[in-house]
């Protein structure tokens, strides 16, 4: 069965602008779902009319079997939102605004309260539940949001952008939370900007252009559709000289950096046996690009064309 | 039985749930929400009641200050039923927080009576401190406990759905005193708070008839001190359509996103 089924939806603001034009997308059940596309291209107005913030023109939406049209409460009964942006109270204590959206659910407050610990303590907050939310860091803030659309115990689970600004430990921190709730069987849909975090995490993958789908894949598949990567050799002293590597287009970048394309299915131990053989000693080595980085690049400006 | 979300029990917990919030947020700012009406009443019961009030001939058999004591008590609920709704939707939308309700399975009618109830339950609590600051100034019978009552829920309901309304439609924080400003206030000074409608001229008297808020002032009167201009039975039933017809136009504005969603 789907988690998330759409079709046909589109929607139009009342200032005219079109910011999807009947967009088709299928999520399974037990997926971890990147949603990804520049900024203004329909990324969270998909997402905020799945989670009943936007108000579609025309199209289905269906969760887990429930249409949207006809079986709503239902339906949202099943989601657990993280927005991009902070939206709660931040003049209320930290445990009311957990118990509240417990409440909004319907959840009874015995079950609100264990639940509440259970995910304050997992996103680290527990200690400060007697807290104004104002009180909080902007990744604290973060956390939050992510233990509140926790409390429900989502079967799908929607994060608009949730690693944007946040440092780097945490994000590794939530990279590794999310994994554990997906392979606990929460289907994860997520959009973000930092496409390294979607290739991690991510099995399946949509890009979003202008309000058009225009592409659909398995993460792994579509990542070996790129041809060519290029590594960065950090070298260990000056080359007067560009060498002549067979087999690999390179070039000098400066006196110690070499960058070498890499096409697929080519190996790479050529090139170094090559390189032990002139002599020339490596310090270190880079992917110069994300590779999914540069697939979404290739793929946003043909369609712009 | 497992309850679907349609159940009456995750309804009512999340009523409950909306109530609880609402009383925690007015009863948090005690001191912006329920020690203002107990001050500037007490300053009316002062000036109008005992300084000009003494020069003033009895109402229908009763002092000046008995007789404003309804009309000033029903003023308190209303503003402050109004306003409590008003600016707790309103803040909803400034902060995005009112995202936590749309995205939860509560239905428009579930959070509309969540704010209602909250804007009915302060009014009605302003109106109860109102009541005993008004007894260190006068004596006050009350003829009919139940009409008291049910004016007081009555009009405190119909109060915080305008509230409500208001909130939806603003914009900007102007938006929620514009109304109460230039709208409430001049019609609950002309609603007969601190006069008998009989003391206007005939046509004043008419016109005056079809202010709502004097309406509701008779009926509360009525019931302290069983005195009134008007058919009580008319106007309480006028507050009860007035009351359906504002419950289902922000039912409405609530299941269509006006105001809260693009």
């Amino acid at each position: 069965m789907n988690a998330l089924s759409v079709k046909h939806l589109k929607k139009i603001y009342a200032n005219g602008l079109v910011a999807l034009k009947g967009i088709d997308l299928d999520v399974a059940e037990g997926d971890f779902f990147a949603l990804l596309g520049q900024n203004g291209a329909g990324k969270s107005t998909t997402i905020g009319i799945i989670c009943s913030l936007v108000t579609k023109t025309t199209g289905e939406i269906s969760v887990f079997g429930h249409d949207m049209d006809k079986e709503l409460a239902l339906a949202k009964s099943l989601i657990g939102m993280v927005p991009q942006e902070i939206n709660f109270s931040t003049f209320e204590k930290i445990s009311h605004i957990l118990i509240n959206q417990a409440g909004y659910y319907g959840i009874p407050k015995k079950i609100a309260h264990e639940r509440m610990e259970k995910y304050l303590s997992k996103m680290g907050l527990w200690e400060m539940r007697d807290q104004q939310a104002f009180r909080l860091s902007g990744g604290m803030k973060r956390r939050l949001m992510i233990a509140r659309a926790l409390m429900n115990e989502p079967k799908l689970l929607v994060l608009d952008e949730p690693t944007a600004g946040v440092d780097v430990e945490l994000r590794h921190l939530l990279w590794r939370f999310l994994t554990e709730l997906n392979q606990q069987g929460t289907t994860i849909i997520l959009t973000t900007h930092y496409l390294e975090e979607a290739e991690q995490l991510c099995k399946n993958v949509a890009i979003i252009d202008h309000g058009e789908i225009i592409e659909k894949a398995n993460m792994k598949a579509l990542i070996n559709r790129v041809n060519v990567q290029t590594l960065v050799l950090e070298l260990e002293r000056p080359l007067l000289h560009l060498p002549h590597i067979q087999n690999y287009a390179h070039r000098l970048v400066d006196e110690t950096t070499l960058e070498v394309d890499i096409v697929t299915n080519q190996t790479i131990n050529p090139l170094f046996e090559f390189l032990i053989q002139q002599n020339i000693g490596i310090r270190s080595m880079r992917n110069k690009t994300n590779r999914l980085e540069e697939l979404f690049i290739h793929l946003i400006s043909e369609n712009k064309k | 039985m497992t309850p679907t979300p349609h159940s009456f029990y995750l309804n009512l917990i999340a009523i409950q749930t909306l109530l609880r919030k609402e009383v925690l947020r007015f009863t948090r700012i005690w001191s912006q929400t329920l020690l203002p009406p107990a001050i500037t009443m007490s300053l009316y019961f002062i000036i109008f009641g005992k300084f000009i009030g003494s020069q003033i001939k009895q109402i229908e058999g009763y002092s000046y200050i008995q007789y404003i004591v309804p009309g000033l008590i029903m003023m308190s609920i209303m503003t402050n039923a109004y306003a409590n709704t008003a600016s707790s939707f309103f803040l909803t939308k400034f902060t995005r927080s009112i995202e936590e309700m749309l995205v939860s399975p509560m239905s428009s009618v579930v959070i509309l009576i969540g704010f209602m109830l909250g804007g009915t339950l302060r009014g009605v609590l302003v109106g109860v401190i109102v009541l005993l600051v008004s007894l260190l100034f006068t004596s006050i019978p009350i003829y009919h406990l139940s009409l008291v009552l049910i004016m007081s829920v009555l009009a405190a309901m119909v109060f915080s759905l305008g509230g409500l309304i208001n909130a939806i439609y603003a914009k900007r924080f102007d938006d929620i005193s514009f109304i109460p400003t230039f709208v409430l206030t001049p019609l609950t000074y002309l609603g007969g708070v601190f006069y008998s409608i009989q003391q206007l001229p005939p046509f004043w008297r008419t016109v005056s008839a079809f202010n709502p808020i004097l309406i509701m002032v008779d009926s509360f009167r009525y019931g302290m001190l069983q005195v009134s201009d008007l058919n009580i039975y008319f106007g309480m039933s006028l507050v009860c359509l007035l009351l359906i017809g504002l419950f289902g136009f922000a039912w409405l504005l609530l299941h269509k996103g006006i105001g809260i969603k693009v």
